[in-house]
């Protein structure tokens, strides 16, 4: 122990307790498996269960240890955990690195009045555990504490970005003055309270998700794995069986046509179970600590909560199918977010689940304080021949498959000809449909304080970064982008996935825009065509 | 060395200002400094590194298993072929292309060969500088400089220079880096 005064504070006591779920997983089966069996046990099956029954118990005593041996504490500048039982390990983090803090309870911490604090510190470097400090568990109440405390005793606030991670450009940092004075100086933070909440009705987009027909596979793949514990094989089981003969007795495009309706009725309620479970009671809060706070879930519930002094902008999501829909996500870029997942139930960096787009934009304008969504600004298009590399790549993705099964086909049995040019007839349409998408996404501006970049066409992507938001630019070309003329521009950041990129813009096109966004950066570099190159002589 | 500002690897002439109002004009010049000549020779060893394991096994086999020689031995052209193009194109078209220079206000490089990519990145926002010397790189007594910034983009780095040249740069770098206020994100 050190002398400090602040004192070292323990988990929840009433974590062991949490820790008997581990239990359930070799109890569950046993009875299941008991059910099924008419209570008789072959031998592999108890000896399975003996094993999973083995490891739970060593799962569960091994985390109570480590609840026992964990300590942290809250120094005034400082978070400080300790833990580990044979190699003991202090992790000591200055509260000025303190970027977000997620409590997150899930069903069995609710019936115990549970929370985990994840205190992410953004380490650049690490990634997953070095990058934040996990309590597991506190009390509801003590994560309540411990949040307001990580966001207001914090030194260096009051003063504004003195801590040295203002927003507003550092010295030295070439901003144009032309953005809105006072940005958003510390004296303007104030509790707007509720900035978005939800609406039963954002569910109807649930089922538009991308993952709703990854759902059906995970359920039966999931099935299959449940039953093969209790020794039954779900591919040979009578039920299967059965299906099958029903397949084979209908009209072809009926069984095709039923089949796909079983698929999308299972993934539709799948991703409907999901969006509920992840997004229920969400609420978007502006605190008066100078925090955003998303609330959220619905048997595991999750606050997370970001600075908003590091934020440096939001990015406006349109899946393809919830483009159709009318709808959109909006995420947070933010330093020391980091990359995160596409993954909708662990993302950290959501801001607005898929709602109606209106209803994004209007939400960007909140989290953002701008009059008009930046991300809504008419874009520059990129010329035609970025439409025409990608229908290039639809080529080459595409024809050569095709001609390779089309000259086996000729050579060995029809079948394979009858595969190519369905193949052909479908995915070639759809390949240039997706080429001509993709090539009019793609889009820039610059609006007041932000860059606004946009691409992507299964997942469009408008960003608006905060131009001293950028940190350095990446010019990348390719032999045929040099052809054609064009280049790709990439804005770094500290913020969200570390990189922008504009692609497929003209080189001078590009380059200005980049002098544009930033001023003075790119300029010594760049040069007018024809002019001797400077500074190049050996 | 006279160059515009006070730092010794800049632009030795004065800044030519980017034609405003026709973008289209526009283009990047390349960076003031060559890496040293013998980064060909380390290219060349690397590029060899990659091409010659697969080239000589194939080759071994071909002449290994007479009655395969005519699969095998295409498959050696195959591979063979590209291999000897990387080998002697690959480190000479990277030589053009490498180049390096920092001024008061940035780092820019720029690098690659069929891919190019041209990096700035401001002195403002440096948080560390590196200098690395790979088993490989010693053999050729050469050295990379590494600067990174707070962006999870990945480090710029600047290969292929002589050891000394690369110490004295990252040491100017240093403490051209604490000179410059700025936290980096």
């Amino acid at each position: 122990m050190t002398g400090d005064e602040e004192e070292w504070r323990r988990l929840d006591p009433r974590m062991a307790a949490a820790n008997l779920r581990w239990l359930a997983v070799p109890l569950v089966p046993a009875a299941v498996g008991a059910l099924w069996k008419g209570g008789r046990f072959d031998p592999e099956f108890l000896i399975t269960l003996a094993i999973l029954t083995a490891v739970f118990v060593l799962v569960t005593i091994a985390d109570v240890v480590r609840c026992r041996s964990t300590r942290y504490r809250l120094t005034p500048d400082r978070v400080e955990l300790r833990s580990g039982v044979f190699v003991r390990r202090v992790r000591s983090v200055p509260r000025e690195r303190v970027r977000s803090v997620d409590l997150t309870a899930h069903p069995w911490h609710r019936v115990l009045g549970l929370s985990v604090v994840r205190i992410g510190t953004g380490a650049s470097t690490g990634s997953g555990e070095d990058s934040e400090l996990v309590l597991d568990a506190v009390s509801h109440a003590e994560a309540a504490l411990l949040r307001r405390e990580l966001w207001e005793r914090r030194p260096g606030v009051a003063g504004g970005p003195s801590g040295g991670a203002g927003p507003a450009g550092s010295a030295g940092w070439p901003t144009r003055s032309g953005g809105p004075a006072g940005e958003t100086a510390p004296t303007t933070w104030r509790g707007d309270g509720l900035l978005a909440g939800w609406d039963h009705r954002w569910l109807r987009y649930a089922p538009l998700s991308i993952w709703s027909l990854a759902w059906v596979g995970v359920l039966v793949g999931a099935a299959e794995r449940a039953f093969r514990i209790f020794g039954v094989e779900l591919w040979q089981s009578d039920f299967i069986a059965e299906a099958w003969r029903t397949f084979r007795s209908v009209p072809l495009w009926l069984g095709i046509a039923a089949v796909l309706a079983v698929v999308v009725v299972i993934g539709s309620l799948g991703s409907l179970a999901v969006t509920a479970e992840t997004w229920w009671g969400y609420r978007l809060e502006r605190e008066p600590d100078g925090t955003l706070r998303v609330r959220r879930g619905l048997l595991t519930t999750r606050s997370v909560s970001l600075e908003e002094r590091r934020l440096r902008g939001v990015e406006f999501v349109e899946p393809l199918f919830l483009r159709w829909g009318r709808g959109a996500r909006v995420n947070a870029v933010a330093v020391g977010l980091g990359a995160n997942s596409d993954d909708e139930r662990s993302k950290s960096d959501a801001l607005l689940p898929p709602a109606p787009k209106a209803e994004a934009q209007r939400v960007v304008v909140e989290v953002l304080r701008e009059a008009h969504p930046p991300t809504t600004v008419p874009l520059r298009p990129h010329p035609r021949a970025a439409l025409g590399r990608r229908l290039r790549w639809v080529v080459w993705w595409t024809v050569p498959p095709v001609l390779v099964l089309a000259v086996l086909g000729l050579w060995l049995t029809p079948v394979l000809l009858h595969l190519a040019w369905i193949t052909a007839v479908i995915v070639i349409p759809v390949g240039v449909a997706a080429a001509v998408d993709a090539a009019r996404s793609l889009g820039h501006a610059i609006h007041g304080r932000y860059l606004v970049i946009r691409s992507g066409t299964a997942q469009r992507r408008t960003v608006a970064l905060r131009r001293d938001g950028v940190i350095g630019w990446t010019v990348s070309r390719s032999v045929f982008q040099r052809r054609a003329g064009l280049i790709t521009l990439v804005a770094t950041t500290a913020a969200g996935p570390g990189s922008y990129a504009v692609r497929d813009v003209e080189l001078g096109t590009g380059l200005a825009y980049a002098e544009q966004a930033v001023p003075g950066l790119l300029a010594p570099f760049v040069e007018t065509r024809g002019r001797e190159v400077v500074g190049a002589g050996r | 060395m006279a160059t515009v500002d006070g730092s010794p690897y800049g632009p030795r002439v004065g800044v030519s200002p980017p034609g405003a109002g026709q973008p289209a004009e526009l283009r990047l010049r390349p960076p003031r400094h060559e890496v040293d000549p013998r980064a060909v020779r380390y290219w060349t060893a690397l590029a060899l590194v990659i091409v010659v394991p697969p080239v000589l096994t194939l080759a071994l086999l071909t002449a290994l298993i007479p009655p395969a020689r005519l699969w095998l031995g295409l498959s050696l052209a195959l591979v063979a072929l590209p291999g000897v193009a990387y080998v002697l194109v690959m480190p000479r078209w990277r030589f053009r292309v490498h180049r390096w220079e920092v001024t008061d206000q940035a780092v820019y490089t720029a690098s690659g060969w069929f891919w190019q990519k041209w990096r700035i990145a401001p002195m403002s926002r440096i948080q560390t500088v590196d200098t690395v010397r790979g088993p490989l790189l010693r053999m050729f007594g050469l050295s990379a400089v590494t600067v990174t910034t707070a962006s999870a983009a990945g480090p710029i780095r600047i290969g292929g220079l002589d050891h000394r040249i690369a110490e004295d740069l990252a040491q100017w770098l240093t403490a051209a880096t604490q000179r410059t206020e700025g936290d980096a994100t």
